[in-house]
């Protein structure tokens, strides 16, 4: 039914793990989900669970993990943070970073390859920073100012009251993924995918 | 989980009887006139047309509130900055355009179900399988993931017990590492069963 070349570029346990992942998008996101200091400050998870995508699956399977929970946001589920759904979300301002997301998640993902088979907490934090803060930025602020209207430099000078807790969170995910990589070392890209090669091998 | 059926509202109003697809082109088309509307009078105008067609839609005023409830504050700032900027009248035009927007599309979310709305965009996505995409393989993925949402929570409810158990309920690396790790572990042992049963062939 499938051809060969098919079967190389996404194998069945890929295929798990990128919808397993995007599920895990969406549960990181749940209301309730995490209290910092007791329950006074409640912050999402969500962006957590992005960049921890790119982090531990690479770059494209990352991406499409996210893109898989996005199409699923767009057909009506209520999976994002503080349970929204529906296409609403993809009208209203915030549309840029959630698009920003894809190509945020590639970029983790690409740097965190490019770390060997041993990436360090130092390479982490950098990567969930350019990916998971930085890129998204970048689509997020245009795609904002062209739907209110406002000029850009507002705009940017309006997001950086969300970059303290962004920061701290592409942080967490590093220390997040380095402690689920030293507990499970396929959780590393660059070592999955020598043990995908190698079975493929056999 | 109690949101899995997402936002649909069930009834039989024309809206709801509408295919999928054509009320994702009637929205597409909607949002390009409402960017194109440049005077407060001819959005007035949009909104009672977006009025009207909830009211056709006769999903109640609870579920039209819970669309544009998420931009509420936002709406709010984004007036008061445009007042500032603009003057009143430009504030006014942007804030309801972006309004309307959101009512439009979660009126489209509200009156069509979640598996109508996959089912268009696996039709949508029949074409690309001549580049190498295989629908079936679409589905699969989209249907393991909305499974997986509630194994996921139930792993989570497991993770916050354990914690708790060690009492270190505030650390939140004990909270995602084993989170992620058992997530890791499903996702494997789920990828293994699937080409076990023949998915790789």
């Amino acid at each position: 039914m499938k051809d060969a070349g098919k079967k190389r570029r996404f194998p069945t346990g890929d295929l798990a793990r990128v919808a397993v992942f995007a599920a895990l998008i969406a549960v990181l996101g749940l209301p309730g989900g995490f209290n910092v200091f007791g329950s006074s400050v409640p912050i999402t998870l969500q962006t957590l669970g992005v960049m921890l995508a790119g982090a531990i699956l690479g770059a494209w399977r990352g991406a499409l993990a996210v893109a898989v929970l996005l199409v699923l946001v767009a057909a009506g589920l209520p999976l994002l943070a503080g349970g929204r759904g529906g296409l609403g979300v993809f009208a209203g301002p915030s549309v840029g970073f959630l698009i920003g997301w894809i190509p945020g998640a590639a970029m983790v993902g690409w740097l965190v390859e490019r770390a060997g088979r041993d990436p360090g907490v130092v390479r982490l934090v950098l990567a969930c920073l350019a990916g998971g803060v930085g890129v998204v930025y970048v689509f997020g602020i245009p795609a904002w100012s062209l739907v209110t209207g406002q000029s850009l430099g507002q705009v940017a000078l309006l997001s950086i009251a969300f970059l303290p807790g962004d920061l701290a969170k592409a942080v967490l995910t590093a220390l997040v993924a380095r402690g689920t990589q030293r507990a499970y070392p396929d959780a590393v890209p660059a070592v999955h995918q020598e043990r995908v090669r190698a079975g493929r091998g056999r | 989980m109690t949101g899995l059926t997402g936002a649909y509202v069930p009834g039989t109003s024309p809206l709801h009887r509408l295919p999928a697809g054509a009320k994702l082109g009637g929205l597409a088309a909607a949002c390009t006139v409402l960017v194109l509307l440049g005077s407060p009078a001819a959005l007035a105008g949009a909104a009672a047309a977006v009025a009207g067609l909830y009211a056709l839609a006769r999903v109640g005023v609870a579920a039209a509130w819970a669309q544009v409830r998420p931009v509420r504050w936002f709406a709010v700032a984004l007036f008061a900055l445009q007042w500032f900027t603009v003057g009143v009248e430009g504030a006014a035009v942007t804030t309801l355009r972006v309004v309307l927007a959101v009512a439009l599309a979660g009126l489209v979310t509200i009156t069509t179900r979640t598996s109508d709305m996959l089912a268009t965009l696996e039709r949508c996505l029949a074409p690309a399988r001549f580049v190498g995409l295989d629908p079936f393989r679409v589905s699969l993925l989209l249907s393991l993931t909305i499974r997986s949402v509630p194994v996921l929570t139930g792993l989570a409810a497991r993770v916050r017990e354990a914690q708790r158990a060690r009492g270190v309920e505030r650390s939140l690396r004990a909270f995602a590492v084993p989170l992620v790790v058992g997530a890791l572990r499903h996702a494997d042992a789920l990828g293994e069963a699937l080409s076990a049963r023949g998915l790789d062939d």
